[in-house]
């Protein structure tokens, strides 16, 4: 069936709007907000590899977001280059990812969930307390955002176009990591991890692999963030931070690679946009959640798609029936 | 009162310019847009609302109508976070296009957005405390008509050394800048007038229990706190009920004795003595006027958030009136804002120093219990209080901020 | 050292407080395999009850019952309509339990405002016990004392009734308890209910101490989540000696260690997890 004629379509489309954008939201706010779905989305993406194709919930991952904002502003209030700052915040953020995985993978389910959420909070204090690394509760703001390839990022639209451009690689690298065979492995690991052990796969090096992976793409859209607001505080790597994160993920869809960007733009938008004219957005997004969750427990894109199938499965049946009676 | 006249011709004159020409009734006809930076949600909501509640209050009694100009108010709710503030501020300034922002509630919210409206040229009129952004790193956009974290709490080391005759003192307040700042300013001027500081505490900011805190505090004359939120609910009933108020007396910053936090407290404040640039006590018209809204609208008695968004709705309606048909031009309200003087608002007579903070009294009250209410009885008033304080402003400029190293606390036993 | 001496029994005050607040924790995570991220909501929208009971001259005590019996009934209202269809399934849990957390703390927030409210210790406990360079309040003596009863009547509940039996075996294999005939679908929905009601009461009797304001849940639920993980999952006892592990691990670790208070609670927490992950008194999870 051509099944993917409609697919090629509506990803095209995607596309086609994504890259035009700018010119139709004339607003650099509108485009500021399209920016910030697109590296919440990349953050969400990338909890998304853990929480849905290793079934390995994490509630830390506000502290690899800060940790790569926090490297990188220091290192550019310090007088580094963009470059350095921006691969030593990776670097870092790679290291501890390695740390969390090396102490959380001890477990599997509610008790890694736990213990993430107990090392997201200690690297959460640090930030906090050592006030004279990381100027405490004041934050650290970043005067510059990077040039690329000599094109400054200051206004929103060139900007825009940087994140876009860093959007696509990682959903590029999702779609390749989830049908590459470390994806399919890790799905293994998470549906039959005994099996897979059996089988020779070696489960703990395949999630802490996966660990990492997740762990570099939220760095990078820690990165994101701290250009984005040229300043970092300690509160992005608060709990809050991780659980929106993790709603994102949840609420779209996990294991879709269209979930976590489309809870991204729930909650972005939510939080920023529909705040201005609903005063208790807060409780919106909770009743969201709770509908969403009521009606499509896998999540808003898989529970559509099961919608839109059974909807065009009862069409054709309907049809198909029409033309009996005729 | 012949400044006030002097306004009030003004605003006449403007007025009558504008029946006069038409373009430049066109103008004035778009409305003034003041946005305010707020937090509506979330643990600071509190203080949040109250400055809501302020803002409203001045705007309805001049019937959304300052020196001429239809004002526009769009209440933009931050969550309480740096990037929500950076948003939200984004939103105000590209998306409505206000004239000026009031606000935002905390620090690290006003930290985060300083630069950015510094780029976008509108003038923001803060209640935030941070020290430097006016100061090392004044900005020329932001005035502050309440004060800098210090402001008070050199007049509170000032009185308690040379009035309470107080000699070792301990501080305790939350761990982040505004507590510092606040501590830091007390120390010194304590430390200055020959008193010593010998311990100081800092909590974490959620703190669920300060006995641990409390129970290290001894052989002192008094405790000075510099709370912020609810946190100084919690904290003075555990110092009262673990019996160090009846041995030693304390001392509070205005967050920490705030008046419109009186309602929350019970005896545990009685005798607690703090210094504040606001008391809903003061005797002007102003402050009769805005207690008596903010009474009748909300039913509540106002305190710092409230009375600081007040003076600014007052400091923007002076800076129209100066301006008059150019108000609209960002930068020209900036500075006319730094120029602003005010003979009359709730807290007193307010003008700018040229780093855009105020120079404005500061009460120190004491809280007593009358009728079954607690209030803040003023007992002394140090008038038009710098945030220099007495010290030389190029050497106290000279000095790093204040913060938890600094002035170093070289009496700590 | 009355430094000392002040510390250790607050530790045990502390202690007291977490016990009302982790039970309910504990029993519905180790029975029903929640992790109820409302918990603290519970808690806080308990308090803000007993606010309200207080305002209309309600006794102290009975404030806190009331409370607590409203809030089971809340709680058992949102495990039967709403969790009971994601049973077993741990990432809607999660995404409702956050979602529900969003919308009470809302609803407090437009019903409560945003001011702290604080009531008074109630009139029979006021004042402080003055021993040896000693002075304590009474109050928070009296919540250690209501701790231990209700650790003695969940013990006596669990151990010795029907309706602990069952809740045993709900704990220890849900699937066999089901088919001996247990109502584990009943049961769940009255352990919720019990859970919730307990921590809407230790909400109130900790409202005199730490006072009621937006953001208590979000201060509490971590509290919940490390007294559990310490004390194990699913076990009462545990629940009960971690609660005074983490009092005597805060107060101390706050006066003495000031440069780690934020991590105080969350090293042990990781120690625990990475050598025993299944808590000082918890069996193995599977």
């Amino acid at each position: 069936m051509s099944a993917r004629g409609p697919r090629f379509f509506a990803i095209g489309v995607a596309i086609a709007i994504l890259l035009t954008l700018p010119l139709w939201i004339a607003n650099s706010y509108y485009v500021n907000i399209a920016s910030q779905i697109l590296l919440w989305a990349v953050a969400a993406l990338a909890l998304n590899v853990l929480v849905g194709y290793g079934g390995l919930v994490s509630l830390g991952h506000a502290a690899l977001f800060g940790a790569a904002g926090y490297t990188a502003a220091l290192l550019l209030k310090a007088g580094h280059g963009h470059l350095v700052a921006d691969l030593a915040a990776i670097g870092f953020t790679l290291f501890v990812s390695a740390i969390f995985a090396i102490l959380s993978l001890r477990s599997t389910g509610i008790a890694f969930l736990m213990i993430t959420l107990a090392l997201g909070q200690i690297l959460w204090g640090i930030a906090y307390r050592w006030v004279s690394l990381t100027q405490g509760d004041n934050g650290v703001n970043v005067t510059t955002r990077p040039r690329f390839f000599g094109i400054s990022l200051a206004t929103a639209d060139a900007f825009y176009y940087a994140v876009l451009i860093v959007f696509a690689l990682a959903v590029i690298s999702m779609a390749i990591f989830v049908r590459s065979p470390f994806g399919a492995s890790l799905r293994g690991t998470r549906d039959q991890a005994r099996r897979m052990n059996a089988l020779g796969y070696n489960v703990w090096l395949i999630r802490f692999l996966a660990f990492l992976f997740s762990g570099f793409w939220t760095g990078i859209a820690g990165l994101l963030f701290v250009y984005y607001n040229q300043f970092i505080s300690p509160q992005v790597m608060a709990l809050q931070t991780s659980a929106e994160i993790l709603l994102m993920v949840i609420s779209g869809g996990t294991a879709t690679l269209l979930g976590p960007i489309a809870g991204a733009a729930i909650v972005v938008v939510m939080k920023n946009v529909a705040s201005a004219y609903i005063e208790r957005w807060n409780l919106v997004l909770g009743v969201i959640f709770v509908l969403i969750i009521s009606f499509m427990p896998d999540g808003l894109i898989p529970g559509t798609a099961r919608i839109w199938r059974s909807g065009w499965q009862t069409l054709r049946a309907r049809a198909a029936r029409g033309v009996r009676v005729s | 009162m012949k400044v006030q006249r002097r306004t009030v011709l003004k605003g006449l004159l403007a007025a009558s310019a504008a029946v006069a020409a038409p373009p430049f009734l066109r103008a004035q006809a778009a409305p003034f847009k003041i946005g305010l930076l707020t937090v509506k949600t979330g643990p600071l909501a509190q203080g949040g609302n109250q400055m809501e509640q302020g803002i409203l209050t001045f705007l309805t009694e001049k019937n959304k109508t300052l020196a001429g100009r239809a004002i526009e108010l769009i209440v933009a709710d931050t969550g309480g976070n740096p990037a929500g503030a950076k948003t939200k501020a984004s939103e105000l300034i590209e998306r409505d296009k206000v004239n000026v922002i009031l606000g935002p509630l905390a620090a690290f919210e006003l930290l985060a957005i300083t630069d950015y409206v510094r780029d976008n040229a509108t003038p923001l009129i803060s209640i935030a405390a941070a020290e430097d952004v006016t100061q090392r790193k004044a900005n020329p956009f932001v005035i502050r008509p309440s004060a800098t974290s210090a402001q008070c709490c050199h007049a509170m080391g000032d009185f308690a050394s040379k009035e309470l005759k107080f000699k070792r003192a301990a501080t305790i307040s939350e761990d982040f800048a505004f507590g510092y700042e606040q501590m830091a300013g007390f120390q010194r001027v304590f430390e200055d007038n020959g008193g010593k500081v010998v311990k100081k505490l800092w909590p974490p900011f959620v703190t669920p229990d300060y006995t641990p805190y409390i129970a290290q505090i001894s052989n002192v004359d008094c405790v000075f706190n510099g709370f912020a939120g609810s946190n100084p609910v919690k904290f003075m009933r555990a110092y009262a009920d673990l019996g160090v108020k009846d041995k030693i007396p304390l001392l509070a910053g205005w967050t920490a004795m705030d008046d419109a936090l009186l309602k929350s407290l019970g005896d545990e404040a009685v005798g607690v003595i703090s210094a504040a640039w606001y008391s809903s006590e003061a005797n002007t018209p102003s402050n009769k006027r805005f207690v008596e809204g903010m009474q009748k609208a909300y039913g509540v008695l106002p305190g710092g958030y409230s009375a600081g968004m007040y003076v600014a709705g007052q400091c923007v309606e002076a800076a129209i009136q100066i301006l008059g048909g150019k108000a609209d031009d960002r930068k020209a309200l900036a500075e006319a804002l730094h120029k602003v003087s005010l003979t009359d608002t709730p807290r007193g007579p307010v003008k700018f120093d040229q780093y855009g903070n105020v120079v404005g009294d500061v009460f120190i009250r004491k809280c007593e219990k009358k009728d079954g209410k607690l209030v803040n009885t003023v007992i002394k008033t140090y008038p038009n209080v710098s945030q220099f304080w007495s010290y030389d402003e190029k050497a106290f400029l000279g000095n790093p901020v204040y913060s938890r190293d600094y002035p170093p606390a070289k009496n700590l036993e | 050292m009355s430094l000392w001496l002040t510390l250790a029994v607050n530790s045990i005050a502390l202690g007291g407080l977490l016990f009302l607040l982790s039970a309910g924790f504990s029993l519905i995570f180790g029975l029903m395999r929640i992790p109820n991220l409302m918990h603290g909501s519970f808690f806080m929208l308990g308090a803000y009850f007993g606010v309200s009971f207080l305002q209309q001259g309600v006794n102290f005590w009975l404030a806190a019952l009331l409370s607590g019996v409203a809030m089971a009934l809340i709680g058992g209202l949102i495990e039967r309509f709403l969790l009971k269809r994601l049973s077993g399934q741990e990432l809607p849990q999660v995404l409702l339990t956050l979602g529900l957390s969003f919308i009470i703390a809302d609803l407090c927030l437009m019903i409560w405002t945003g001011d702290p409210w604080q009531p008074a210790t109630p009139p029979q406990l006021r004042g402080a016990v003055q021993v040896a360079g000693l002075f304590f309040p009474i109050y928070r003596l009296a919540i250690v004392a209501v701790a231990v009863v209700v650790a003695l009547a969940l013990w006596l509940m669990i151990d010795w009734t029907r309706l602990g039996a069952k809740i045993r075996a709900g704990v220890d294999d849900a699937p066999i308890a089901r088919m001996v005939g247990i109502h584990v679908s009943k049961l769940f929905t009255l352990i919720f209910a019990l859970g919730a009601g307990l921590a809407a009461f230790g909400g109130v009797m900790g409202a005199p101490y730490l006072s009621v304001y937006p953001g208590l849940d979000a201060e509490m639920l971590p509290l919940a989540l490390i007294v559990v993980i310490l004390g194990g999952t699913g076990s009462l006892v545990g629940a009960f000696v971690g609660s005074f592990v983490i009092g005597f691990l805060y107060n101390f670790g706050q006066a003495m260690f000031p440069d780690l208070a934020y991590v105080i609670l969350f090293l042990p927490m990781v120690l625990v997890l990475v050598l025993r992950p299944q808590g000082l008194f918890g069996k193995v999870m599977s």
